[in-house]
């Protein structure tokens, strides 16, 4: 088989879904910080989100799988801690489907421009976490409805 | 002691204060007062045990025997732990548990903001990623310290009883020793005592707004950092948290 480029892989990447809000992908998520090849070796660098994430090992091994499926068998995923991970990363692509998911995508305000749900202004904040890490907790004061809101930092 | 050996000691006291912290906080996972508050306590939990197996990991390969972050958060004993004695504290009620994480929490934020522009960059990355995640941490339980304190007659006493009962293990954070000396030459990490001034004004800021009053003697209790003796807690907190280990040696998934 060819080697396959770069910009294919990461076409590839961008379809592994974040196992914990499936409707963004890793690529989205801007945990994938570089894709390369070392000689025959694809060098896919990946930067955790939350120190503590348990979806972190899902997400690497979710990566090998994809890439093994498109006949890729050496891979070496490297994990790289700085710089720090930041939502800044994410995409606006992924941004816009949290929303449509009913996530609150990060604002650099601390808190959600707008209610998921209902598209109101009047939210407040119920807790500083939520379900998963990167997630605080807020609800609606017109629809009444809880949501999560995606934390930005 | 050479600087390597210097360097690992500051990375056990780093990667104990926050497995010890993060195994105590972890016990309230199922059981909090209210569903917000479990979350709440299981994710700074889990961020806390996050960042041990960042500072273990490189304690492991510092000391260069091999070893793992596992290994050494559950193959050593009581007298090999340098974390500091405040998180090895036990839970109390949810007051006191709050009191504990504010009071190191400020300790922590302070300490992560200085190690970021460590000499060693391994050591600044990982601040800079714990502490984003400590801000979080502190921002939340400043504002419950302030939320109880300044609450009901009850909440402000339970609070009052708890800062009373745990500022004798503030003062250990800041106690400088020869690993310390030896981390600061190097550029590695700041003399803790240093680091007093600022943490004063931080905690003195949320206990008055909290309504709560610091006790005046600075007496403190110390020995987590150095190993030379901790609470009768450690022991027992590692029975649980070591048993699978203690009853399979070698075990793995």
């Amino acid at each position: 088989m060819p080697q396959p480029s770069v910009e294919q892989v990461w076409e590839w990447l961008d379809a592994v879904p974040d196992p914990e809000i499936p409707v963004i992908s890793v690529v989205d998520l801007g945990i994938v910080r570089e894709v390369e090849w070392q000689d025959d070796m694809l060098v896919v660098s990946v930067t955790p989100t939350y120190s503590g994430c348990p979806a972190t090992s899902v997400i690497s091994m979710d990566i090998e799988t994809a890439l093994r499926d498109h006949g890729v068998d050496k891979i070496k995923l490297q994990t790289r801690i700085a710089p720090a991970w930041t939502t800044d990363w994410l995409s606006e692509k992924g941004r816009a489907r949290l929303e449509e998911y009913g996530i609150a995508p990060p604002q650099a305000a601390g808190g959600p421009e707008k209610c998921p749900h209902c598209g109101s202004k009047a939210v407040e904040k119920v807790s500083q976490f939520g379900s998963t890490p990167c997630k605080a907790h807020w609800r609606c004061k017109d629809c009444l409805e809880p949501f999560d809101y995606f934390k930005c930092i | 002691m050479t600087r390597d050996e210097a360097f690992f000691q500051f990375l056990l006291r780093m990667g104990d204060n926050t497995l010890i912290l993060g195994h105590r906080v972890s016990e309230w996972c199922g059981h909090a007062p209210v569903l917000e508050e479990d979350i709440a306590l299981a994710n700074t939990a889990l961020d806390l045990i996050g960042q041990t197996q960042m500072w273990l990991g490189l304690a492991g390969e510092v000391q260069g025997e091999g070893k793992s972050a596992d290994d050494l958060a559950f193959l050593r004993d009581v007298w090999d732990f340098r974390n500091a004695l405040l998180c090895e504290m036990p839970n109390g009620d949810f007051g006191q548990t709050i009191m504990r994480q504010f009071l190191f929490d400020a300790w922590h934020s302070i300490m992560l903001g200085r190690l970021m522009t460590s000499s060693d960059e391994r050591v600044a990355a990982i601040a800079a990623k714990a502490s984003k995640e400590v801000a979080y941490h502190l921002e939340r339980s400043g504002d419950t310290v302030v939320g109880l304190g300044d609450g009901t007659d009850e909440s402000h006493q339970r609070m009052q009883d708890a800062l009373d009962y745990l500022y004798p293990y503030v003062g250990e954070l800041f106690a400088s020793d020869d690993v310390d000396a030896e981390m600061a030459a190097a550029g590695i990490a700041p003399d803790p005592s240093g680091l007093r001034e600022e943490y004063d004004a931080l905690v003195g800021r949320v206990l008055d707004e909290a309504t709560l009053t610091l006790p005046k003697s600075r007496f403190a209790h110390k020995g987590g950092r150095t190993g030379q003796m901790h609470t009768e807690h450690l022991g027992h907190l590692l029975t649980q948290m070591q048993w699978l280990q203690r009853a399979y040696p070698g075990a793995s998934w």
